[in-house]
């Protein structure tokens, strides 16, 4: 079994990373891990971890334990590992030197391995297939945030370029009352109500626009030209019109999502096809009729595409119109004014919220199409 | 059922005491041509028909002889440019919107995100009828189709077959007093066509229904009409209408006799003639 698949990737990368895990402790366990002259043999823990850690790396390779024990033991010593060397580099903040970048190394491989691993296992049964495929970017996620601490800490990297993740999450839980503040006025308020007025209206004009062409032909230029307006310009003349609160931020976003929503739906409502309306006829059925039982139906998938675009949109767009006045709160305001100050852990902290909402946005917006658009060829499991 | 089929009948006589009684359709000089960019496309060209109530009649014809135009026509799904067409004696638009007709087409034309019965219900529901009726209607012709069981069932989780089975059930449903079908089991296997056949067979036998049926096989135009209309291409006109003399209740069997295939034999010199015409 695995013969087979080693030969189809051409090499077996399990074997290649168990080795290399092996050289890379090697290399940690005789270098200085932090200058001046400071070896690993200084923090016992860590040399003890790191040699379980090359053990449990190459067993396969050894023949021993291969089996998911083994594997699971590889996870938690990978772990452990990674945190040991979190915590040891605390204290020697820029002074990081090769036999510490070969362990964070080691490290890395060993978390790639146990990926590799935890995938062999899938086709075990349907709820594992589940809960690895729920791991595999969590912990690729997490790997990547291991990874940026050390290199920050390690390196010594200044601050103001680019704070370790730990300072970041410092700085995200000691202001969750400005964070949460910052997130009412942004996303409760300016986002939400834009992206509702936005699309809600854009659907109804789009319903208009289907029952009198005539409109057709006026509308659909006009909104072509404004979703072609820059953001940058609209949003001050927003601010002067309907000040500095939060309406002035929604009222960019209705301007950005309007017409996304306005072009999907009037596509998506021209998407039956002529048997499936001609069936309709025979049935002498109403314009309504048709439209809410055939041709709405229909647009779903137009319509969600634009919802998912929006959803991003609308975000980015209340944001950057914040940078454009604005009272003392919200999330453009703070990144704006906390990059003036050189504070850019809090910047990073409203960045990771309004990553944070924009996911969760989307991936409410995905759901709901996955639940009403079941049917389509694309979602069809 | 049947009563209340007769009771329909002599309302409508009463309605229409004119000419002939129970005339259903009722083309004169009848021509189409539709206007596309490489010119004018004659699809029918002065046709003369009648069709009288309980009719079994079948158009026949080589592909693009406008069959599908004419049913279109006789369904209110395209205009005339030119000659007279009454269904039940009044206007095409008129009958559609009285609801006069089932139309089968050649495709399924089910809608993807209802279930089966959710599909066949979908006349009924336009059609304003309450929950009880509905729900008596989909079972009773979903069982007419071999379909019972599979009322939760998407249709892309059927084969095309069932497909086209849901469909004709979707028709018959309205309970129309004429059914328009178009090539409705061209895309199914020998087997199941034979017995669909036989079902629609007695179903009209049994109900007094008018059906006009747009088939290219020369036994199941024989096989079940009571008239065929041999149609031929460029223009699209009539060349040949054969009164079928089979017996009104037929069996299969009924395939191997002289008589069928004796009407077989002039269909088939019909189709023939109409294309050396056009060679
Ligand atoms: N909507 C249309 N526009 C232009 N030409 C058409 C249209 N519908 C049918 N035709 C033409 O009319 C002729 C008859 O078509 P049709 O009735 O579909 O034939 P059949 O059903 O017998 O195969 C064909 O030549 C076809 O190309
Ligand atoms: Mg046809």
């Amino acid at each position: 079994m695995t013969t087979v698949a080693a030969s189809k990737r051409g090499f077996d990368i399990p074997a290649l990373l168990a080795w290399f895990i092996v050289a890379m402790v090697m290399v940690g366990l005789f270098m200085p891990i932090f200058s001046p002259d400071i070896g690993v043999m200084d923090v016992p823990r860590l040399s003890i971890c790191l040699v379980i850690l090359a053990i449990a790396g190459v067993r396969y390779e050894l023949g021993f334990m291969r089996n998911w024990i083994g594997d699971l033991i590889l996870g938690l010593v990978t772990a452990i590992a990674a945190w040991l060397l979190i915590s040891t580099v605390s204290d020697h903040a820029g002074e990081a030197a090769l036999g510490f970048w070969a362990l964070m190394a080691a490290t890395w491989a060993a978390s790639w391995l146990f990926v590799e691993r935890l995938a062999i296992w899938k086709s075990s049964s349907p709820l594992a297939a589940r809960l690895i495929n729920l791991a595999i970017p969590t912990l690729f996620g997490f790997t990547l945030l291991v990874l940026w601490q050390l290199i920050v800490v390690g390196a010594g990297v200044p601050k103001v370029l680019l704070p370790a993740p730990s300072e970041i999450w410092i700085r995200l839980t000691t202001s969750v009352p400005i964070l949460w503040a910052d997130f009412q006025q942004t996303f409760l308020k300016a986002v939400l109500a834009g992206y509702f007025i936005g699309c809600g209206s854009a659907f109804v004009v789009a319903i208009l626009v289907d029952r009198v062409p005539f409109l057709r032909r006026g509308l659909l230029p006009i909104g072509n030209l404004v979703s072609a307006l820059p953001i940058i310009g609209v949003a001050p003349i927003m601010v002067m019109w309907f000040g500095f609160d939060w309406p002035s931020k929604a009222a960019v976003v209705i301007i950005m999502t309007f017409f996304p929503m306005l072009v999907n739906t009037v596509s998506g409502l021209a998407a039956s096809d002529a048997m499936q309306r001609d069936l309709m006829r025979t049935y002498a059925s109403s314009y309504w009729q048709t439209l809410f039982k055939l041709r709405l139906p229909m647009a779903m998938p137009f319509i969600f595409n634009a919802l998912k675009i929006n959803s991003t949109l609308a975000l980015i767009g209340a944001i950057v119109a914040e940078f454009f006045g604005t009272p003392i709160v919200g999330m453009g305001f703070r990144i704006s004014t906390e990059v003036g100050r050189l504070n850019v852990d809090m910047v990073w902290a409203e960045i990771a919220v309004a990553a944070l909402a924009g996911s969760l946005f989307y991936g409410v917006v995905a759901m709901l199409e996955r639940a009403v658009t079941f049917w389509h060829p694309s979602m069809r499991t | 059922m049947t009563a209340l089929a007769s009771a329909k009948d002599t309302e409508m006589v009463e309605k229409t005491n004119s000419a002939s009684p129970n005339r259903v359709i009722d083309i004169e000089n009848l021509s189409l041509t539709f206007e596309t960019n490489d010119g004018p496309v004659h699809a029918l060209s002065d046709i003369d028909l009648k069709i009288d109530e309980g009719d079994f009649v079948s158009f026949i014809g080589p592909s693009g002889c406008g069959k599908t135009t004419l049913l279109r026509v006789i369904a209110d799904l395209e205009k005339p440019t030119a000659g007279s067409i009454t269904v039940n004696g009044v206007s095409p638009e008129e009958a559609r919107l009285n609801r006069a007709y089932g139309y089968v087409f050649q495709s399924s034309a089910l809608y993807p995100w209802r279930t089966i019965a959710k599909n066949v219900a979908l006349p009924l529901e336009i059609m304003g009828l309450s929950g009880e009726e509905q729900q008596e209607r989909i079972s009773r012709n979903m069982d007419l189709v071999n379909l019972s069981g599979f009322e939760k069932k998407y249709p892309w989780q059927l084969s095309g077959g069932m497909q086209q089975r849901a469909s004709i059930a979707r028709a018959l449903a309205v309970e129309p007093d004429l059914l328009l079908m178009d090539e409705p089991f061209g895309a199914l296997d020998e087997i199941v066509r034979d017995h669909l056949n036989e079902q629609l067979l007695q179903l009209w036998a049994k109900t007094n229904k008018t059906v006009v049926f747009v088939t290219h096989s020369i036994p199941e135009a024989v096989f079940l009409s009571t008239k065929i209309v041999v149609l031929c291409p460029r223009p699209g006109r009539i060349y040949d209408v054969i009164d079928s003399n089979l017996p009104r209740d037929r069996s299969l069997d009924v395939r191997e006799t002289p008589e069928f295939l004796k009407i077989a034999h002039r269909v088939r010199d019909g189709l023939r003639a109409g294309h050396s015409y056009e060679d």
